[in-house]
């Protein structure tokens, strides 16, 4: 065997769910990134994420294009079917799982390459058609199974391990996606799992296209001196705006916020997310103040964290346009679909 | 007033051909007349030779008159109904000696129309319409109806029929109705006063279309994949392949929303991009959704990335290609069969596809639900390569039936209960020892979670680099695709398969090697024809091809790729397989056929002295 099997034994002492699986019931296979890559700290956020919304791991599907970040579905959630796609196409992928059954959550993993260059298409439609899943792109600014070139986000003036400096301006996943008018979209650090945990939970329960861009410093390509997506850059320039807080349907809100400075917005299945101004100025809702705000702070070489728009008013997720029946289509029964001897015998008569 | 002339005797036994200008409304004249001697029982075949246009480009429709029931193209113009100035001067040329033009007098055009060999018929079709009609798109439109009713007197169309026709399309608004039954009485009242009718090329009462439908190819697999249970459509939109998506829509729109509810048992999907629209399709298949989409050859080729990645990792799909003339954007009107080695050897790597092939709208209509099957039971993405041909034009065939006793083959899909009996699920662990392995849906069993991807893997489903993990893999498959033959459907066979000469051939051909072959009987020259209807090619395809010396391969493209492939994938001596081949973007008449095998075996006359011999 080329691979590794982690051993699935869990200490007796570990804490357990709503449905009585730990931690490490969540888990997947050891990750062969390098060692400290932002990325696995992104996986560990997901298991975090997963456990705590007492999910069945079966009810989550997992997709993931090509690429460094795209690898990660194999190391969480070991119960749930995974599917490596090809190169910048997952949006596609996910786009027919999640029409073939809308019960399942629909969990995408992707890269700045495999989704701002090679599969910028199919992300701006996967956007616009509004599919119910949670797309999170890993940027890192470099591609790095080719050995460190510039991606599409790399900022203008940063610099590659080998000297080059990128003069070609990034294309910011979180200004493209609300752009586009997506209903979910949020921005976090892989160097903050606090801040990343409950945006992925909203993220997974939000009824239509959520969006998170994570900076994730590459440790062995984009984590020098000059580049603007190394750990030390991303510290120094991340600027939190938008706390959230996920509540489960039935949990009590067991943070008490002062009037004022926190928004509870309930998702569609009864959940909630309290969000947390530590701007006082900014309304996730507005999604054109954002789109400045954001853009002004880009300027500024800031990037805002948080979650940055939210809009759960929003009646044009895939299957609600779609007039979907309730049961998921691959679960129609055959006498169902079929329109029968009968109908086709009639239908003859069109045709004569 | 033109005096005509004498012609042999050619009751339903002709062809009419009308030259319009795209964009006029000429479409529902030229089908009415179709229609109407269908319903007078006589077999008809309706051929639309159009343009890659929306209007103002020249358009033509021909309509064979053929009491035999050919289904190919006649490849000669007995009456030429010439309504576009632009193309008269092609449009007399093309009609044979003894032959009708029928052209609008309103204009003079007397310097074009010097042929002394036919008759030509001059109506003032415009000055009638507009003496009679207000509005300009109005009085193009009742034209055309116009000349249908003139039609109608030359070729003794039956009036009552083609009056049940009107009140069926136009039923619903009297207005319509009104003004274009006015329109033909215009037409068929001038012929009965100023021309002998009806012609000697005439229609006459038969009862030859019973328990026959007139429907095109793209309908039809439309509707197979509405009988099959597909549920997620994904596609772009390119000609000729459009309409099936159309169909499917429409089928779907009257037979799979809940009258309650309006809910929908079904997803249409409009893609961006063809890569897009095969990524839905696996996404949705993978998920337990019958998926399919339809294309033409340019779809094919952005395809093929994924088409490889649902061969190794053993995804499903149906992938129905209308073929049109390539290379590169080509002529998208026309018709060709120049993708089947596309379609064969699809993506990089080593991959080898099943292709369907089918010849007519009925199997289109079969063929689309038997490929849905043999997806789920093979595990791998299936072609149904029909073409523009049968997809776009309407064919005479039998009433399409229905056997309420089908039930999807989904293969080998592991249930809820099965995994829970599971030790452990490995999904490309070959259990059965015939090659294909079971797979599992997402939100079943966490037991039967796996890891779908394109890059190497063992039998395990995990990823490796390891050679002897990859190739046992890779072997399996090799072994799926040579057993794949046992599940496709088998060649038909025509003839008693004893003569030294043979056919083999494909699809929309046929017609015309029917054809081809009973003008050859005639000539006392007898041959066996196979007609392939799917690769992997099967021992029967083995035992014809061994069995006679000479074996004709036609086919519509430049390079023989069917006859490649036969030299690729069976055992056949090159030197056996001679190539008729037609390519010019227009359906297959049987003259080409006929006067290729008659010359290859001047060539060699041994092969004439054989076969005239034979025992037929």
């Amino acid at each position: 065997m080329s691979f590794i099997n982690k051993p699935k034994i869990a200490h007796p002492s570990l804490p357990t769910n709503a449905l009585g699986l730990t931690r490490r019931q969540y888990e997947g296979a050891m990750s062969t990134l390098c060692a400290g890559c932002g990325h696995d700290s992104i996986t560990a956020a997901i298991i975090e994420a997963c456990w705590g919304l007492d999910m069945r791991p079966e009810q989550l599907v997992k997709l993931s294009g090509i690429g460094c970040s795209s690898k990660t579905t194999a190391y969480f959630v070991s119960g749930a079917h995974g599917f490596n796609a090809v190169h910048g196409r997952m949006p596609s992928i996910a786009s027919g799982a999640n029409a073939a059954n809308r019960e399942l959550t629909y969990l995408g993993i992707s890269g700045d390459g495999d989704s701002l260059s090679i599969g910028l298409g199919q992300l701006v439609h996967v956007i616009r058609r509004n599919v119910n899943m949670l797309y999170l792109i890993e940027n890192n600014g470099v591609y790095g199974l080719t050995k460190g070139q510039f991606s599409a986000s790399a900022d203008i003036g940063t610099q590659a391990k080998k000297g080059d400096v990128n003069q070609t301006p990034p294309i910011d996943p979180v200004l493209l996606a609300l752009s586009l008018g997506a209903t979910f979209v949020a921005r976090g650090f892989s160097g903050d799992k606090a801040q990343l945990v409950p945006l992925i939970q909203a993220g997974l329960r939000h009824n239509g296209f959520a969006l998170i861009d994570v900076l994730s410093p590459c440790v062995t390509f984009n984590d020098h001196e000059g580049s603007t997506k190394s750990y030390i850059f991303t510290r120094e320039h991340y600027h939190a705006v938008m706390e959230a807080d996920f509540v489960p349907p039935a949990a009590e809100i067991a943070v008490d916020y002062p009037v004022g400075e926190s928004i509870p917005v309930q998702l569609h299945d009864g959940s909630r997310v309290l969000l947390r101004k530590l701007d006082a100025s900014y309304d996730p809702t507005d999604r054109s103040a954002a789109y400045a705000f954001i853009e002004g702070k880009l300027k500024q070489k800031e990037f805002v964290t948080g979650l940055i728009h939210i809009n759960e008013s929003s009646t044009t997720e895939f299957h609600t346009l779609n007039k979907s029946s309730a049961v998921p289509l691959n679960r129609i029964p055959y006498e169902t679909l079929s329109p029968g001897s009968g109908e086709l015998d009639k239908l003859m008569g069109r045709y004569r | 007033m033109p005096k005509l002339t004498a012609a042999p005797d050619r009751v339903n036994d002709f062809v009419v051909k009308f030259a319009n200008v795209n964009g006029t409304g000429s479409a529902s004249a030229n089908s009415l007349i179709m229609k109407t001697i269908f319903r007078m029982g006589v077999p008809v075949t309706g051929k639309n030779y159009f343009p890659s246009n929306i209007q103002g480009l020249p358009t033509w429709y021909e309509i064979r008159v053929t009491r035999q029931g050919y289904a190919a193209r006649a490849g000669r113009v007995d009456i030429m109904v010439a309504m576009n100035a632009e193309t008269y001067a092609k449009d007399v040329r093309e009609v044979v000696s003894g032959g009708y033009l029928i052209y609008d007098a309103t204009w003079p055009r007397s310097a074009l129309l010097q042929r002394g060999d036919i008759t030509v018929i001059g109506v003032p079709l415009a000055k009638m319409v507009n003496e009679n009609f207000d509005g300009v798109r109005n009085r193009i439109l009742l034209k055309n109806i116009a000349y249908a009713g003139l039609l109608a007197a030359l070729l003794n169309l039956d009036l009552e029929v083609i009056d049940g026709l009107m009140r069926q399309n136009y039923g619903k608004k009297p207005k319509l109705l009104d003004a274009n039954t006015k329109a033909l009485r215009l037409g068929f009242d001038y012929a009965k006063q100023h021309l002998s009718c009806p012609l000697p090329l005439r229609v006459e009462h038969m009862d030859k279309t019973r328990g026959h439908i007139m429907i095109d190819g793209n309908t039809a697999a439309g509707l197979g994949c509405v009988y099959a249970g597909a549920t997620v459509g994904a596609w772009y939109p390119i000609t000729p392949s459009t309409s099936l998506m159309d169909a499917f829509k429409g089928f779907c729109e009257r037979y799979r929303v809940d009258p309650g509810t309006g809910a929908r048992n079904f997803a249409v999907i409009q893609a961006e991009d063809e890569l897009a629209a095969i990524g839905i399709v696996l996404g949705a298949a993978w998920n337990g959704a019958r998926a399919f989409t339809p294309t033409s050859g340019p779809g094919i080729s952005l395809m093929n990335e994924f088409v490889g990645l649902a061969y190794y990792a053993e995804v499903p799909c149906v992938i129905f290609d209308v073929q049109r003339v390539g290379p590169s954007t080509g002529m998208p009107t026309r018709t060709q069969q120049s993708d089947i080695m596309l379609c064969a050897y699809a993506s990089h790597g080593d991959t080898r596809h099943v292709l369907l092939f089918p010849a007519n709208p009925e199997e289109c209509f079969y063929m689309a639900v038997q490929a849905f099957d043999l997806a789920e039971r093979l595990q791998t993405p299936i072609f149904v390569l029909s073409d523009l041909d049968i997809g776009m034009n309407d064919w005479m065939c039998r009433d399409l039936k229905w056997d309420d006793a089908y039930r999807p083959d989904r293969g080998k899909m592991l249930s809820a209960e099965e995994l829970a009996g599971l030790d452990k699920f490995y999904r490309y662990v070959d259990r059965d020892d015939d090659a294909i392995p079971y797979r599992t849906l997402p939100g079943v069993n966490p037991k039967g979670a796996y890891f779908t991807r394109g890059s190497g893997h063992n039998q395990y489903g995990g990823y490796t680099e390891d050679s002897a993990e990859y190739q046992v893999v890779l072997d399996r498959l090799k072994r799926k695709f040579v057993n794949a033959a046992n599940y496709v459907p088998k060649a038909i066979l025509t003839g008693k398969g004893d003569n030294q000469i043979g056919i083999v051939s494909v699809g929309s051909c046929d017609g015309a090697v029917r054809e081809a072959i009973d003008v050859l009987d005639r000539q006392k020259l007898h041959l066996d024809y196979l007609r392939l209807r799917a690769f992997p090619f099967g021992s029967d395809v083995e035992k014809f091809l061994s069995s006679h010396s000479t074996i004709f391969v036609v086919e519509q493209n430049r390079d023989a790729q069917l006859r490649s492939l036969l030299t690729l994938e069976t055992a056949v001596e090159k030197s056996k397989l001679k190539s008729i081949l037609s390519y010019s973007g227009f359906p297959m008449s049987c003259g080409p056929i006929v006067d290729g095998i008659r010359a290859a075996l001047a060539e060699e006359p041994r092969l004439s002295a054989v076969t005239t011999n034979s025992t037929r």
